[in-house]
């Protein structure tokens, strides 16, 4: 195994062979796994910009600027190695009755082919980790989650004639993302995802390989998410990537989801919200109510982890909400025309936690935030005190303004800045549940 | 008063001794420090004993060192220097191995190698033990109060110890519990299912305590070696630039900026006592000194057995004193070596060369090591915590050389028929054939070696039985017992004479806590 050298597909610097400090099996690639993708991303990985994700090198960007991969999620199509993701297949008569303890929604409802969005609560009703289930069969279903919970799972199955199988390994996973997406795939599976719904899953094949297909994805567009074995992953890449060369299907890293699922308003764990089971202290957990989810707690069905929590909860009312904050222009200018510059904009999604006041109390603090390019407008994602979290509130987010701390006028708004009808149309189907 | 005054005395120049020093000196007082041996550090001492090749003889690891006394003392401009220790390999019988790396995502990819459910289990069973660290550590830096006392200050201690422990939460009170009460390998076998991974971290449960991993109480040796703590992160464990003897001389030089004196080959004999009180010491070499404090940072035997006349002290705190338990447990061999160690399991040198080397293979495999000792016998294949100090700082080996560390369990003090010095070769020979086991190439690859027993420990170092703590860490001999009831609060019952070493709350490990504390009680509660 050469030394690798990141660089321009091609380029290699002149000279001997680098001699490694330690032997191969010690390089940055084995402490950090890379994806089935690996060899492509790569390739295309100009910019040497990775990251880690759950333990994998991930690019974030493949340019030096994340710009034109945002702009292909929303205005062609972006291709995003979405690999690390966990997965773990419940099969088995009680694989319903598990999953139904385990999860805020209600399963026994989930269709053959359906995918539910769901959040997972400890016995106190705080939320541990969030993510999507979809059942394959009557009795086996895949869920899939950000954080490692095969543990979890194991300790709640206790007694349950259900066998539980972590296929995080087994499975490699793309999300290709945009307006285009649906006809890049109508190219490369020959249109077995056309009328595929919001949330569905389809089995097909793309350039020879088994695929599955979910109308799923982190950016709040027309998206899919194809899953297929790993000894596949190239052949899915390249076929995706040929079929999408006239659609402007573009290769996109972290950066650029990230601003993307933020103007969606989607959530994001470690960033957003503490799960509970790694909060150090009580203070940093959240319930589903808190954090947006509350319209996945199906309170009538019978016991869940976390349930009588929930109701009490639900009775009393949350202490927080999570909202959109749009930072106003007319208070940016004039902050930073005090000083004699334009508004300084935030290109990149930051991720730290930001005060935001009512008046000079503080009333909540933002997690995420960037300039939506689409949009027009900077906004935020934020955790608010109840009485101050209701849509149109007038409140103010913290901003550094030359060295200097300001308080920008922001208002509360709905979470999902930017929802196309796109997300879940389907113009082939009449029926669009 | 003879020429021989001062303000205080400090007998005894390891790390303890030195940090009382150093503060009683920043606080203006004039200190002495009378050390027996020609080196400072008692047993966090760095030696050169085969040239050019540099051992830390005793205590190799830095991670308890308590932060408040690095910050106080300046320690880093007096030339401490911790270097990262990133790792905790264990090779196993059947060529297999685990590794705990620094690295989370790494650590997790190899658990999950081993077992899928462990690598979940690992991380909540770290945030639990840190949880119960940061609760438990306020206490580290507190004077015990007194349970027989009715005086408001001791009342208040306890109330405020009890307002503390009220404000943990459930799962962590019951945690706690388990802890105080449990042996590791018990609180081990709720969490995890890997052998390797068990036994290798019940070793924390062990070290320095003649008891096995299933021995009750042994739980709680492995939470006070999770309160370690480097920049404010728990659980870390570093090595000192220069060995584990640069600790104690940058602390020296500490006590030295503020004008302590230091004096090393100058054991001393007694400590001196006119009409109850404690006046002074005579050394060995007959000399005498004055001073209206002397502070012992000896264990509690030889505080208040060797160095006070019986008749000066009470009855039932001489009986308690005498009851202490101080039993040896542990031996150390240092070698040089001309090439490092090639593991079967993991061939090649690889970062893992660069952490710690753990021979803890199964529960098994150290309780019998343990049953060797219950007998009077050193372990045969003993447990062994290796760490290859040259691979860390250059500067511990000539260049291509290196020096290795082996901390070895059991080896007791009491060992039948009594150590000597073919039976601490004996020692030795076990335990370079134990680790040649895993690596073939290691007993060709010794250029010298240092075997230490806890007869030597103790010949050398003055630890009473080799005993690394100053007394074992049983819940009998914890926060207000230890050593003795009523005097927990680094007095004695001698006026004028305080205790300053591992002997005292918060107890072993090369802390500095004991010593801190027992200054800020001879300075009146305040630094």
């Amino acid at each position: 195994m050469s030394p690798r050298v990141f660089g321009r597909p091609g380029v290699r610097p002149e000279g001997p062979e680098l001699l490694p400090v330690f032997p191969p099996e010690y390089t940055a690639a084995a402490v950090l796994r890379t994806t089935p993708f690996h060899r492509r991303t790569e390739a295309l990985c100009e910019a040497g910009n990775w990251r880690r994700w759950s333990g994998f090198l991930a690019a974030s960007s493949y340019e030096l600027h994340h710009d034109r991969e945002y702009w292909a999620i929303r205005n062609s199509a972006g291709l995003i190695d979405v690999s690390p993701l966990h997965k773990y297949r419940i099969q088995g008569v009680d694989a319903e009755r598990l999953l139904d303890r385990l999860v805020t929604r209600n399963v026994a409802k989930c269709a053959i082919h359906q995918v539910l969005y769901t959040p997972w609560c400890d016995e106190a009703g705080k939320v541990m980790d969030d993510g999507t289930l979809c059942r394959l069969a009557d009795d086996v279903f895949r869920l899939t989650s950000a954080l490692p919970n095969l543990r979890w799972l194991l300790d709640n199955a206790r007694g349950l004639n259900v066998q539980i199988e972590d296929v995080s390994d087994a499975l490699a996973a793309l999300a290709l993302q945009g307006p285009n997406a649906r006809a890049i795939l109508t190219e490369a599976a020959g249109g077995v995802a056309d009328d595929l719904g919001y949330f569905r899953l389809t089995e097909g094949a793309i350039g020879g390989a088994p695929v599955q297909i979910t109308r799923t994805g982190y950016t709040g567009d027309l998206g899919y998410e194809i899953w297929t074995e790993p000894q596949h992953a190239l052949t899915l890449w390249d076929a995706l990537m040929a079929a999408g060369r006239a659609h402007r299907v573009v290769p996109a890293g972290l950066l650029a989801l990230d601003v993307a699922r933020v103007e969606a308003g989607l959530i994001l764990i470690e960033v957003d919200y503490v799960p509970s089971h790694q909060a150090v202290i009580e203070a940093r957990k959240s319930s589903p109510y808190e954090i947006g989810m509350g319209w996945t707690v199906k309170l009538d069905k019978p016991g869940f982890v976390g349930r009588d929590a929930l109701m009490a909860e639900r009775a009393r009312g949350p202490e927080w909400e999570f909202k959109g904050l749009e930072v106003s222009w007319d208070a940016m200018e004039s902050l930073y025309g005090a000083v004699g510059l334009p508004p300084q904009l935030p290109s990149e999604g930051w991720r730290t936690s930001v005060p935001v006041y009512a008046g000079n109390r503080q009333v909540g603090y933002a997690t995420s935030g960037c300039w939506s390019p689409l949009l027009k407008k900077y906004i935020a994602l934020a955790h608010l005190q109840t009485p101050h979290s209701a849509t149109g509130t007038h409140l103010s987010m913290e901003i550094t303004v030359e060295h200097h701390r300001k308080k920008a006028a922001a208002r509360v708004v709905e979470p999902q800045f930017f929802n196309p009808d796109r997300k879940r149309s389907n113009p082939g189907r009449a029926d669009r549940s | 008063m003879s020429a021989h005054a001062c303000d205080a005395i400090v007998i005894g120049g390891g790390h303890n001794g030195l940090v009382t020093a150093a503060y009683l000196a920043r606080a203006g007082k004039k200190v002495i420090v009378f050390e027996k041996r020609h080196v400072l550090g008692g047993a966090a001492v760095t030696e050169e004993i085969y040239p050019g090749f540099k051992y830390s003889v005793c205590s190799y690891v830095v991670s308890l060192l308590r932060p408040e006394i690095i910050r106080e003392l300046d320690l880093p401009r007096h030339g401490l220097r911790i270097l990262p220790l990133e790792s905790t390999f264990t090779p196993l019988p059947n060529d297999d191995y685990l590794v705990r790396w620094a690295d989370h995502d790494q650590t997790r990819r190899e658990l999950y190698r081993h077992s899928p459910r462990d690598a979940d289990a690992y991380d909540d069973f770290g945030r639990l033990m840190y949880q119960l660290a940061v609760a438990v550590k306020p206490i580290l830096a507190m004077i015990p109060p007194d349970p027989t006392s009715m005086s408001p200050k001791d009342l208040l201690g306890f109330l405020k110890l009890g307002k503390h422990f009220r404000g943990l939460g459930h799962a962590q009170f019951h945690a706690l519990h388990k802890l105080m009460t449990m042996s590791s390998a018990d609180l081990l076998d709720e969490w995890f299912e890997t052998e390797a991974l068990k036994a290798t971290m019940s070793a924390s449960g062990i070290i320095g305590t003649l008891l096995g991993p299933r021995s009750p109480g042994t739980a709680y040796v492995l939470l006070h070696h999770y309160m370690g703590e480097i920049d404010g992160a728990m659980r870390a464990w570093g090595f000192a630039k220069g060995g584990t003897g640069a600790v104690s001389e940058s602390i020296a030089a500490a006590a030295r900026e503020h004008g302590a004196e230091i004096r090393t080959e100058a054991g001393v004999s007694e400590v001196i006592v006119r009409h109850g009180r404690a006046v002074g010491v005579a050394l060995e070499s007959g000399d005498e000194y004055r001073a209206p404090v002397v502070v012992s940072a000896l264990d509690p035997k030889r505080t208040f057995l060797s160095l006070v006349a019986e008749q000066h002290l009470p009855g039932d705190f001489v009986r308690d004193i005498k009851r202490f338990r101080i039993r040896g447990s542990s031996g150390k061999v240092n070698l040089s070596l001309g090439e490092l160690p090639d593991f079967t399991a993991k061939p090649g040198v690889g970062p893992l060369h660069q952490g710690a080397i753990s021979i803890s293979p199964s529960f098994d495999y150290l309780e019998r090591a343990y049953d060797d000792a219950k007998y009077g016998e050193f372990s045969t294949r003993p447990f062994m915590d290796v760490i290859i100090p040259s691979m860390i700082d250059p500067e511990m080996a000539p260049p291509g050389k290196h020096v290795m560390s082996i901390f070895v369990q059991y080896a007791p003090s009491d060992l039948r028929g009594g150590w000597d010095e073919a039976k601490r070769e004996a020692f030795g020979d076990a335990v370079v054939d134990t680790l040649a086991q895993y690596a073939p190439n290691l007993p060709g690859a010794i250029l010298h070696r240092q075997v230490l027993s806890p007869w030597d420990i103790e010949r050398s170092m003055g630890l009473t039985a080799g005993n690394i703590f100053h007394g074992e860490l049983s819940l009998q001999q914890l926060f207000c017992m230890r050593p003795a009831v009523g005097w927990a609060d680094y007095t004695t019952p001698l006026d004028g004479y305080f205790q300053a070493g591992s002997g005292t709350h918060p107890g072993g490990g090369v802390t500095g806590a004991s010593g801190r504390l027992a200054a800020m009680k001879i300075l009146g509660g305040k630094l």
